[in-house]
């Protein structure tokens, strides 16, 4: 019982703030509704049972990229100023996009996914179980990709330092 | 009113996770053909990759409990998606020094 209401609860600020960030006229709300949309998705992987998962999203995005944002705007934005979208027409267009595609995939979703909504209980994951997941070579192991994305991250420290220094 | 009664009584189904990441998702992409700002069409990326994120593991979790194959696409998502954030973010204040607009339209003028 308490589980379905803490869902609904998440689903309506996700909803009502995922919306709001995209049609708001300030940027900076925008980025403030974002951040809400985020930590609404934290509550669900809690929800889930993936409490590593709860944690590295409140560090990587609420914590790192909404930084990244709220400085870039601040560098980029004069205060006050709000923002220009497309014109009507497009805007329109992208409505309709938008509607097409959502109505379209819940329609698969609510004709195909009804007969597989059973939530079996899961033991814990233990950091143990994360350990030996994350630093092994054998099936259903992950070590090459965490070593990938270690050196896609130096690149991208890298290329972020080269690209934004001063000439 | 019985379904309403279903769901209060069992668990959450999964449809309403993914319905609520569908939702998430097309508003990115609206937001994402309907501004004109690069940080606002990165804040819609976002949104999607987010999107995207929930449902690998709304899969994981009701349709292989006890593996953890959308656990970890998940956090490699999530580290992905830090990494491209901080490019973007780095091209749009290159940008901005030479253009003084993050506007996508004035990005014609780039050839220096």
């Amino acid at each position: 019982m308490a589980q379905q209401i803490i869902f609904f609860v998440l689903a309506a600020i996700v909803i009502i703030f995922s919306i709001l960030a995209v049609t708001s006229k300030q940027i900076i709300r925008s980025a403030t509704y974002l951040l809400f949309v985020l930590l609404a998705t934290a509550g669900f992987y809690l929800l889930l049972g993936y409490n590593y998962l709860f944690a590295v999203q409140i560090a990587v995005y609420a914590g790192g990229v909404m930084v990244l944002f709220i400085f870039a705007i601040l560098l980029t934005n004069r205060p006050g100023e709000s923002l220009k979208t497309e014109l009507p027409v497009r805007r329109i267009a992208a409505g309709l996009t938008a509607i097409a595609g959502l109505a379209f995939c819940a329609h698969i979703i609510y004709y195909n996914v009804k007969k597989v909504s059973d939530l079996v209980a899961q033991a814990d994951i233990t950091p143990q179980q994360l350990g030996h997941t994350m630093m092994g070579t054998d099936k259903y192991q992950y070590l090459l990709p965490f070593e990938t994305i270690s050196i896609l991250l130096l690149a991208c420290i890298v290329g972020a330092i080269m690209i934004a220094r001063k000439r | 009113m019985d379904i309403l009664n279903n769901i209060l009584a069992g668990q959450v189904p999964m449809e309403l996770y993914l319905g609520v990441s569908l939702i998430m998702f097309f508003a990115g992409v609206y937001g994402f053909l309907s501004r004109k700002s690069m940080l606002m069409i990165l804040i819609s990326i976002e949104l999607m990759l987010n999107a995207a994120d929930i449902n690998f593991v709304v899969f994981n979790r009701y349709l292989f409990p006890g593996h953890l194959e959308g656990f970890y696409f998940t956090l490699f998502t999530i580290a992905i998606a830090a990494c491209e954030t901080a490019v973007a973010i780095a091209i749009i204040i290159n940008i901005y020094r030479n253009l003084t607009s993050v506007e996508v339209g004035n990005l014609d003028q780039m050839k220096e």
